[in-house]
């Protein structure tokens, strides 16, 4: 297994009290796997993701990625962020390069390594831009380049489309899946969205209303590239919203 | 940036011209007024000189060499107490914004000598270290060095810590994240907080050089009220003014070269 989250709890110190914010977890995720996290606002979603990325230590259990235990953030996991948090004062080409400056890799290899990611993003002719020239949609594709320059087996993304419009987002989600077929990451994607879920998981894990615990797991078994008005798929969709609305609907009672 | 200012964007020579006419504009009315003291017979006209007198005992101080002087004095005072008011600055305030310990160690005593108002404790410096060239940069040192590590510990402390999360996952360790992250982050802010010093090196060097000084700036201003100089005094003022303008306007390059990234227009399309 490439990820294997075991018994994975966490709590928060609110006014003074333990309040839990994720309950017990446990998960496998096989290499080359996509997994997306689907479950109401606030039931732990970015907790979970947090500790898997090694921001957040857990409370209970651990994570273990290649038999061997997470104890903090490193280059073989790459976040890509809802807010896209790019370095500002770097240019486009600049912030993909990053990791790579960091490993000291040489000036022109890395050059040409980040020319590469960003064909694949389709980014190649602002390279010179720096991030405040870009918009959101391609601003998500500079992090998604950048995550991927840095040749992480893991890409942690955390709704990484929640902020754009419903066009882009489908382009980016076609466009990641795409890049998956190439790239074979393993991938923890938190997502709001079913569709999208469906769009792009091997597997659709459903957390319970906060404290979130796994409420149950799909296996979309759909072809690569997925047709979004195929009649399999929207059975997904509507047996998966089903559970995620009896979760949504004790939220708000 | 066009946010705040109200009217529509000009064109940068329409811009000038206004800013021109502004300045004209000044000289006029000051030439006006003191035109009027010798007319209607106001007042001792000495105490109103118009700027082609002023402006006259600038050209005949350089004349006689005296303005390279004094000028030099008060540069060279200003230079090395900023400078070592910056160096401390940063060289505590970069470590007290980044680490807890070194913080909790140097805020509290900060705090405690920061309401003092810095002139207050120039007859102090005085007493310590004499009236010479040690007390009068010292003196700049510990005025300038308050805004500049209170901002530099302010804008190493508010660095998104997403950006933190985001190079870690790339990789970057503590050192890197330090010099690759929070030094590019808080760097904006802190050039603020240097060009605020180099504003207050003028206005304190001035009432340093008040006080037993030989040369500067702020000896020609004394020395003018002692013998009724006024041309002198305005004279002084006006160097001490356009210094400090020109001051401010390096710091501000320098800002807008670092900076570039905020600014469409700063990079390549
Ligand atoms: N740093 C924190 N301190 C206190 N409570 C937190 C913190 N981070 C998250 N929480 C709480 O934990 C719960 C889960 O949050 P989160 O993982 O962000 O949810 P999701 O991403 O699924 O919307 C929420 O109730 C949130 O308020
Ligand atoms: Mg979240």
């Amino acid at each position: 297994m490439k990820i294997r989250v075991q018994g994975v709890a966490r709590s928060f110190r609110v006014e003074g009290r333990e309040a839990p914010a994720l309950l017990p977890i446990d998960l496998d995720v096989a290499a080359r796997e996509v997994i997306c996290l689907l479950g109401p606002s606030g039931c732990g979603k970015s907790t979970l993701l947090n500790i898997v990325a090694g921001f957040l230590q857990p409370t209970a259990g651990r994570v273990l990625v290649d038999d061997a235990p997470v104890t903090g953030p490193g280059a073989d996991r790459g976040v890509v962020f809802q807010e896209y948090v790019l370095f500002p004062w770097l240019t486009v080409q600049g912030n993909v390069e990053f990791g790579l400056v960091l490993k000291g890799l040489a000036a022109g290899e890395r050059r040409d390594i980040a020319r590469r990611y960003l064909e694949l993003v389709g980014l190649g002719p602002h390279a010179e831009k720096y991030p405040v020239q870009l918009s959101g949609g391609m601003k998500q594709r500079v992090a998604i380049a950048r995550a991927l320059a840095n040749s992480p087996s893991i890409i942690l993304m955390d709704e990484p489309f929640g902020a754009l419009d419903a066009q882009t987002r489908e382009v980016l989600q076609e466009e990641l899946s795409r890049i998956q077929r190439v790239e074979h990451k393993t991938i923890l994607f938190v997502t709001h969205s079913i569709r999208e879920a469906v769009y792009l998981a091997d597997r659709v894990v459903v957390l319970t209303k906060a404290p979130g615990r796994i409420k149950d797991v799909f296996a979309i078994k759909l072809p690569e590239v997925r047709d979004r008005f195929a009649t399999e798929f929207t059975r997904y969709e509507s047996e998966i919203t089903r559970v995620v609305k009896e979760e949504v609907a004790q939220v708000h009672q | 940036m066009e946010w705040g200012l109200r009217g529509a964007a000009i064109p940068r020579q329409r811009a000038l011209r206004l800013r021109l006419t502004s300045v004209i504009g000044f000289l006029a009315l000051w030439s006006l007024a003191s035109g009027a003291v010798v007319v209607f017979k106001l007042f001792n006209p000495i105490f109103l000189p118009g700027p082609w007198l002023v402006v006259g005992d600038i050209v005949e101080l350089a004349g006689k060499g005296q303005l390279w002087t004094h000028l030099a004095a008060t540069l060279y005072r200003v230079a090395i107490g900023f400078g070592a008011g910056a160096l401390l600055a940063l060289g505590l305030g970069l470590p007290a914004g980044h680490i807890r310990a070194v913080r909790n160690l140097l805020e509290p005593v900060v705090e405690l000598l920061r309401p003092i108002p810095p002139l207050a404790m120039l007859p102090l410096f005085i007493v310590w270290v004499g009236i010479g060239e040690g007390s009068k940069i010292g003196f700049i040192t510990y005025a300038t060095f308050f805004p500049m590590f209170l901002t530099t510990v302010h804008a190493v402390g508010q660095v998104d810590p997403l950006l933190l999360r985001a190079a870690q996952s790339l990789g970057a360790r503590p050192r890197q994240l330090f010099f690759r992250i929070i030094l590019p982050a808080a760097l904006p802010e802190i050039l603020t907080g240097i060009r605020l010093g180099v504003a207050l090196s003028f206005f304190v060097i001035v009432i340093s050089e008040f006080i037993g000084a030989e040369h500067g700036l702020g000896y020609l201003i004394n020395d003018g009220r002692n013998f009724f100089l006024v041309p002198q005094m305005l004279g002084a003022a006006v160097l001490l003014g356009l210094l400090g303008y020109v001051g401010n306007g390096l710091v501000r390059a320098i800002e807008r070269r670092v900076t570039r990234w905020q600014h469409h227009d700063g990079a390549a399309a």
